[in-house]
């Protein structure tokens, strides 16, 4: 069993290496990534703990994790290979012609651990309430996770998704929301008010909890809470605060890091915030 | 040329749906999904036998697309039922990216595709989709031509892995191809071997080229007709041998000369064969409500435009 503190000390390295991948590339995502690393950390190795060396698309006999905000998917690509899915030397590659590690998750070139493509965002709660009524039919207790953007809850496909999970009690099923505030274009107040999350997963007669997505022992404990209210007739939301960038102190609640590559200087400055606990890659 | 005879009218549609039933017997892990068109689709006899394995998802043909993708991880082989509209350019982002991008075993079953939708008119009437689901990678497209050979279709694409659009219709029409036939995917299916001219047909427009080949034959020209029911893989070795025989060419499709079969066969012969190719298609234009027989004939897909086609391609060889 991980501590918190060793769990930690793996989001700090999954933070140097999205730092390291995004400057590498010259292109990419830090700021989702970097907010949500504390999240998908506790989830594979401390809730999900799925078998990366029997990794099968089915995936029948254990939980799965949709990422449907395909964007962050150089922290889900860290996550991956720290947790054992891949050599973390691949992370060199991300977004570089021929790579398994596509700049936006891919099945097409059979990286381990991905099972659906994304990046087009709205689509991923649905791909994963299909997951979820397959493991239902198979008689397979194991559970769904998905995460989310706050700003992709402006694609309408979501609140269809949203209404079905409910109606039909795809009760197998955690949602997450990463909600930082923000998306390309600013603030999501400024782009578009979200409103009431809370209220309105409520109305459409979800579990809801929140809690706070940079604190180890808070997701940890929340995720915990989470699973014990699955199998009780309803779908469970976590409505998610996090910093978007956080880790990194003039990245953090900053829009323009949505999708702005650090330049050496700047990345060489991020990197002496956050701890080397693991190795580079 | 050969006779066919037509076995008793009836609509592709309620061949998928005989064939989703027979499926559902056969294979646990087949599931059909629909939104809210259940008894269009014919899919009845299926979510009544199958409760456990149907999922009616409402009006959101968004949300249908992506949980049969989902659901094929978890080795289901999800059907989804919708019109042709909604099928395709209502949910193309969800198709690309879940569907053909991923690879997933999903098959998209389309009824009330193109004019023979009849009086709903343009806004249902769709005559792109061949052309948006040809388009994409990884993507079979099949539209077969009468109930018998839509259920065989229905059946086969169960067996294939990997995305398949099948597109049917609304209407009754003639039944004439055999009940016990095989589907083969990507293999065409030769009705009337012909010297004169090659007839290449897809979806109910195939009984009309053969309607059209017998008064051809009256005018003592000979005809060779071909059901392209698989669009995509399209089987060019039996439209490159059948051209090289005749060397002119007539498509006949219930679609846009844009994207259709037609297209896709003068891509094959610029390359490899070129010959003249006459297209019965609709020429960049939406439909409107009427008759099928009178919407077929206002947009030029009529059997006596089918003959004008091929005469015109004869008078074209050099």
């Amino acid at each position: 069993m991980l501590s918190i503190q060793e769990l930690e000390n793996i989001a700090s390295q999954v933070r140097r290496d999205i730092i390291r991948m995004v400057n590498g590339a010259s292109s990419g995502h830090p700021g989702g990534p970097l907010g949500s690393a504390d999240f998908l950390v506790a989830l594979y190795f401390k809730i999900m703990k799925p078998d990366p060396k029997q990794f099968s698309m089915n995936g029948v006999g254990e939980d799965l994790f949709f990422l449907s905000n395909g964007h962050l998917s150089a922290g889900w690509y860290s996550v991956l290979a720290r947790y054992g899915y891949f050599n973390t030397s691949e992370l060199a590659t991300f977004r570089k012609l021929g790579t398994r590690l596509q700049g936006h998750p891919a099945t097409h070139e059979g990286l381990p651990g991905i099972r659906m493509s994304s990046g087009s965002l709205g689509q991923g709660l649905s791909v994963a309430i299909g997951a979820a009524l397959a493991k239902k039919m198979n008689h397979d207790e194991h559970l769904v996770y998905c995460l989310m953007g706050d700003g992709e809850l402006q694609e309408g496909q979501n609140w269809e998704a949203l209404m079905f999970a409910a109606g039909k009690k795809v009760d197998n099923l955690i949602a997450v929301v990463d909600y930082n505030g923000v998306q390309i274009d600013g603030p999501n107040d400024k782009v578009l008010p979200l409103g009431d999350l809370q209220a309105k997963f409520e109305a459409f007669d979800w579990t809801v909890l929140t809690m706070y997505g940079n604190d180890m022992t808070e997701v940890v404990d929340n995720m915990k809470k989470a699973q014990w209210y699955t199998g009780q007739g309803k779908p469970v939301m976590i409505v998610m605060r996090t910093h978007m960038g956080s880790g990194v102190d003039f990245m953090t609640d900053n829009h323009e890091w949505h999708g702005v590559f650090p330049t050496d200087e700047q990345a060489k400055a991020a990197l002496a915030q956050l701890a080397e606990t693991l190795g580079d890659y | 040329m050969t006779e066919y005879v037509n076995q008793g009218s009836k609509d592709t549609r309620s061949g998928f749906g005989e064939a989703l039933l027979e499926l559902g017997r056969k294979n646990p892990e087949v599931v059909a999904l629909c939104a809210d068109l259940i008894g269009s689709l014919k899919m009845d006899a299926f979510a009544h036998e199958f409760p456990e394995r149907f999922i009616q998802v409402g009006i959101a043909e968004a949300n249908m697309i992506s949980i049969a993708a989902g659901l094929t991880i978890g080795g289901k082989i999800p059907f989804t039922g919708t019109f042709a509209n909604f099928s395709t350019g209502r949910v193309y982002d969800q198709i690309r990216q879940s569907v053909a991008y991923s690879n997933k075993n999903v098959k998209i079953c389309a009824s009330h595709a193109g004019l023979t939708l009849g009086e709903d008119g343009a806004t249902h009437q769709n005559l792109e989709d061949i052309g948006m689901m040809k388009m994409l990678p990884n993507m079979t497209v099949i539209n077969p031509c009468d109930f018998n050979q839509t259920r065989a279709a229905t059946i086969a694409i169960a067996s294939h892995t990997g995305p398949v659009y099948l597109r049917f219709g609304r209407p009754k029409w003639p039944n004439f191809t055999s009940p016990s036939q095989e589907f083969v995917i990507g293999k065409a299916l030769m009705l009337n071997e012909g010297k004169d001219v090659s007839v290449f047909a897809t979806g109910h427009m195939v009984w009309n080229a053969l309607l059209a080949c017998k008064i051809l034959e009256e005018q003592g020209i000979s005809a060779e007709v071909i059901d392209l029911h698989t669009i995509k893989p399209l089987d060019e070795a039996a439209v490159l041998a059948s051209v090289v025989k005749t060397g002119c060419v007539v498509t006949a499709e219930e679609h846009m000369r844009n994207g259709g079969l037609g297209d896709s066969i003068a891509q094959l012969l610029s390359g490899k064969h070129p010959a003249p190719v006459e297209m019965v298609a609709v020429n960049d234009t939406f439909g409107e409500s009427g008759k099928p027989e009178e919407l077929l004939k206002k947009y030029g897909l009529d059997v006596p435009d089918i003959v004008a086609a091929a005469l015109k391609a004869i008078a074209r060889k050099s």
